[in-house]
């Protein structure tokens, strides 16, 4: 018995095969945050004063906030005048095209299979890059216009959108949100902006890819994603950062709002660095994610792989105010090594027949921690609200551990609640069973964590699913990688 | 020509000797039946030769056509054809039946340095298959085991070795916890992939079982040793006399004889 465990925990170690550093002069302001800092990163950026404004707003409010210490993750204090707030390729922080961008931040995309030349791009994909503090380049970006849709980086949309950005930004995470949202707040450099007009399907997947690259350096992004009435997109979100042994902190804002009858989709395929077999270094992920369904039969749905991070601290969640607006969260969570994840979704249903459906798949291998953390609350007028909940966990090994914090609150009678959980162990005997078939034990557990995942995966769309399936087959084969 | 080959085989679990001493050989084209009262060391013995790591093997060796079998994993057994039909098949939530198989049968292949079946084939193979074993097409898309009745498990283990198409076929126990109608459809799958030189250790507490499956040779194991040998009358006599004449003769034995 004892050997075979250890093969599993084996199996559960990795490589972590995008920890390269790109070598590219940076510019970046010293350690350390106070309202200087604020006001040189909105000025470097030429915002307008109702920005910086608000950034203030929030930098003011900060330091009236302590950190929150409710979740189930342990981690030395961060010493937040340490920090990098703003680091930016040196050359053409503003690219007017892409030939304007550093090739060895193009190479970097390319070695992490994002190549951000259109020509060589899945056609049915459109990117926008964030390299550190900003965004190095979005693709497709006419063809979109075409259609009346705006994907572009923050910073962009902030010059050439002011009305919109002024509409929405804060509308669904206030500045005064939390912890790490309003720090976000204050110091956010740049992240994705998406407007789809009423009535207009999106013709392909968006896309942003987050990389980390400079040391010391947080990245502090934020992502606002309009559907307007009867409109329909799908987002994809990936990162990945260099391997380094201190640990580095990525407190991100994302904002859906969804009118009536639009859709959106919103899927993370999430692998930053998660620190060393030791548990040295890795990303601090302290991601505020949220949607709200503003006006009758809106649906915003969250998938998530989440597979990489130290630590990560997240609850994509969903304000189901208008009728029979759809509320969605899948979710894949690995947690290997040293890791820790504290992640779930809070689906809020305000207006009548609205719907949610949770699901959550934990999988726990090596030293890992991983928690479900759910709310479900139910208003007063949510007549004829609809919840299901699902979560599983998972776990390989003896040395990983799984919890699951529910919080249900129910205020209206007619409310229906299903809530359903379990937890497995990869066994032995499956394996076995496997092995007695001609397939490798690298290949079972592959296998046997694919089809625990399966209701997760085929939420994602085709391309990502594969991506997803990939890497946690990698994150969880020995051999491979 | 003999298939495989076991010697003078010692094997513990948790230091708890079970196996203390086989020497069986069964010669290609052959169906063995191992008889014996519970706690024997049947199943034990099937777990061993298919490779479970619970298992320690403390003496003796296990040759299968001329190689080392207790040298390789078990994954190497399975692909050189040796093929276990489990007593509690396992479930794989989540994973299809057929999913499940397509990757079993392409490591096979390759092992045997065969090119990958393409979808097409695969399902054209697996329906014929079905056809064989009398299986439920609905079987195939639903996660492996999850949810089956006892006999439709024991049906899929019989349907795995039809597209698998093993030389050496263990049966651990396949009639257990099946009713009169189940038994005849598991008997009837296995009696038709009884061909050429594939060859059949039957493991079975009931003489029921050796009814439809009609072995060459029937071994009694008690307390861990084959007592007895003989042809298929022998199932029979146990049938009508019981164990207990024979674990009498056994506990009579010296150890180490």
């Amino acid at each position: 018995m004892q050997t075979s465990t250890q093969t599993i925990e084996q199996l559960a170690r990795q490589d972590y095969k995008f920890g390269f550093v790109t070598d590219v002069e940076q510019e970046s302001l010293p350690p350390g945050l106070d309202e200087q800092v604020v006001r040189a990163i909105s000025q470097k950026k030429e915002e307008p004063e109702w920005m910086l404004e608000w950034r203030l707003r929030a930098y003011r409010h900060w330091l009236t906030m302590t950190e929150p210490t409710w979740a189930n993750i342990h981690y030395p204090p961060i010493d937040y005048q340490s920090i990098v707030y703003y680091a930016a390729p040196r050359s053409n922080a503003n690219p007017k095209s892409l030939d304007e961008v550093d090739p060895e931040i193009l190479k970097t995309y390319e070695k992490l299979g994002i190549p951000l030349r259109e020509r060589e791009l899945l056609a049915g994909v459109a990117v926008d890059a964030v390299f550190d503090s900003v965004s190095v380049g979005t693709t497709f970006k006419e063809k979109l216009a075409e259609l009346g849709i705006i994907f572009c980086s923050f910073s962009e949309a902030v010059k050439n959108h002011p009305d919109l950005v002024q509409e929405y930004l804060g509308s669904v995470v206030p500045y005064s949100d939390n912890f790490f949202a309003t720090l976000n707040s204050a110091v956010f450099s740049d992240g994705s902006f998406v407007y789809v007009p009423k009535g207009v399907r999106c013709p392909m997947e968006l896309s942003t890819y987050f990389r980390i690259n400079a040391r010391k350096s947080g990245q502090f992004e934020r992502t606002l994603i309009i559907a307007d009435e009867g409109a329909y997109v799908s987002y994809l979100e990936g990162c990945t950062a260099p391997m380094r042994d201190e640990n580095q902190l990525h407190a991100a804002v994302v904002e859906l709002i969804a009118r009536a009858g639009a859709t959106i989709k919103y899927s993370t395929v999430q692998n930053w660095y998660p620190g060393d077999e030791n548990g040295k270094g890795g990303i601090y992920n302290f991601v505020t994610k949220r949607g709200k369904c503003d006006g009758a039969g809106a649906k915003i749905s969250w998938t998530q792989v989440e597979t990489g991070s130290a630590i990560t601290w997240k609850y994509p969640s969903v304000i189901l105010k208008g009728d029979n607006s759809v509320g969605e969260f899948y979710s894949v969570a690995l947690t290997k090594g040293y890791q820790q994840a504290d992640t779930g979704t809070k689906m809020i249903h305000i207006g009548k027949n609205t719907r949610s459906t949770i699901v959550s798949k934990g999988i726990s291998a090596g030293h890992g921690q991983n928690t479900y953390r759910g709310a479900v609350r139910i208003l007063k007028g949510a007549d004829n609200a609809r919840n299901f909940s699902q979560c599983d966990s998972m776990l390989i090994g003896d040395q990983c551990g799984a919890h699951t914090f529910p919080y249900i609150d129910v205020q209206n009678p007619l409310a229906q609640m299903e809530h359903e959980a379990s937890t497995s162990k990869i066994g032995e005997d499956q394996i076995f069973y496997c092995n007695q078939r001609g397939i490798s034990t690298e290949d079972a557990v592959s296998m046997i964590v694919n089809g625990f995942c399966k209701e997760v995966f085929r939420e994602l769309p085709m391309e990502f699913a594969v991506e997803a399936q990939k890497l946690l087959a990698i994150n969880l084969e020995g051999s491979v990688g | 020509m003999t298939m495989l080959e076991i010697k003078n085989l010692h094997a513990a679990v948790e230091g708890k000797e079970i196996l203390r001493g086989i020497d069986l050989e069964i010669a290609r084209g052959e169906t063995h039946a191992i008889m014996g009262p519970n706690g024997s060391g049947k199943s034990t013995l099937a777990r061993v030769l298919a490779g479970q790591e619970a298992y320690e093997v403390t003496a003796g060796e296990v040759l299968y056509e001329g190689k080392d079998l207790l040298a390789m994993d078990p994954e190497e057994r399975a692909r050189e054809g040796v093929f276990m039909a489990f007593q509690y098949p396992v479930e794989i939530p989540g994973v299809s039946n057929t999913y499940f198989l397509k990757a079993a049968l392409n490591a096979v292949r390759k092992h045997r340095g065969l090119p990958e079946l393409s979808a097409l084939d695969f399902l054209k193979l697996v329906r014929e298959k079905m056809k064989l074993v009398q299986m439920e097409e609905t079987l195939l898309n639903r996660p492996v085991n999850e949810g089956f009745s006892g006999g439709e498990k024991k049906r899929n283990e019989i349907f795995h070795m039809a597209v698998l198409e093993p030389r050496l076929a263990i049966l651990d126990e396949t009639d257990s916890g099946l009713d009169i109608d189940a038994l005849r459809i598991v008997a009837d799958g296995v009696n038709v992939l009884r061909q050429g030189e594939r060859a059949f250790l039957v493991i079975t507490h009931y003489q029921r079982l050796l009814n439809y499956i009609i072995p060459d040779r029937v071994h009694v194991l008690v307390d861990g040793r084959i007592v007895r040998s003989g042809g298929k009358e022998l199932a029979l006599e146990l049938e009508s006399r019981g164990y207990s004449w024979l674990e009498a003769a056994a506990a009579a034995q010296p150890v180490g004889a």
